[in-house]
């Protein structure tokens, strides 16, 4: 049962990913991506990593997608205004990509059985409670030093993206 | 829900292997062949969920709860960096009315 929903998650993040390369309206790559991201999410579920996978929801699915559609919907871009790379540029793109694939791939046949499956016992370190017990305690100060970093995110945001007073 | 958490002991973790191998190339491959900036950005972001994906994997194999709080760390970065590239495209675009990283090219030789 479980590695049935594990292939079918699987087809349909690869769909999907490969649905926000190849669509030419941008649109429907943003809504591709927000499919790929929740198939993601899925794959955290199965993997019982339950708060990564509301977090990745509720982070990626739920602001950064909304941000990439309302900067898609602001500069009003659409099919008509896209403009494609020549297909010699594609072909070499799609011959890169795939040779890069199996270059990984053929590394990870290398480092074979080094993880056997059936010895771990049931899951219980994605939980909550047990995820946050970790983070508030080794990794305290990253964390905050994490919202340094998010509020400087925001005020260059906010320089970068307002209009320049004259 | 006893079902799932079976999924450590059937599928082998090479299959999250490949999975995340063939995200990632798709990344790549949305990388070198979209001219839009935007689209370039989205496969980025297909890449860190590649790399996250993985991790995530690794932690619950080995049992381990320390990948799942980088991959806590990874989204914080990836949310700031997505706001400020974005701030940085609509700039951009304000200045040549367009997102295509080929009118990006006044430093080219």
């Amino acid at each position: 049962m479980g590695d049935y929903i594990f292939y079918f998650l699987a087809f349909l993040s690869i769909i999907s990913a490969l649905m926000v390369v190849f669509s030419k309206n941008p649109m429907y790559s943003v809504l591709y991506l927000v499919l790929c991201f929740f198939s993601i999410a899925g794959h955290y579920i199965l993997l019982s990593a339950e708060f990564l996978a509301f977090v990745h929801i509720i982070v990626y699915a739920g602001a950064i997608m909304v941000l990439f559609l309302f900067v898609l919907m602001l500069l009003n871009l659409n099919s008509k205004t896209e403009s494609f790379k020549t297909p010699l540029w594609k072909f070499a793109a799609i011959c890169s990509g795939s040779a890069l694939m199996l270059v990984i791939l053929a590394s990870f046949k290398e480092t074979q059985n080094f993880i056997t499956p059936g010895s771990p016992p049931a899951t219980t370190i994605g939980t909550v409670k047990n995820l946050g017990t970790i983070l508030f305690n080794e990794y305290i100060l990253p964390f905050e030093i994490s919202s340094v970093l998010f509020i400087s995110a925001m005020v260059g945001a906010v320089i970068l993206a307002k209009k320049e007073l004259d | 829900m006893e079902e799932l958490e079976q999924i450590v002991r059937i599928l082998p973790i090479e299959n999250y292997l490949v999975l995340s191998t063939i995200l990632f190339s798709i990344g790549v491959l949305g990388v070198l062949m979209r001219r839009n900036a935007i689209i370039i950005f989205m496969s980025i972001e297909l890449m860190l969920n590649s790399v996250n994906l993985l991790l995530v994997a690794f932690s619950t194999y080995m049992q381990n709860a320390t990948a799942q709080v980088f991959v806590f760390f990874i989204m914080v970065v990836a949310a700031a960096e997505v706001a400020v590239g974005l701030a940085i495209l609509v700039m951009i675009f304000r200045n040549t009315r367009s997102t295509d990283i080929e009118s990006l090219k006044k430093l080219k030789w």
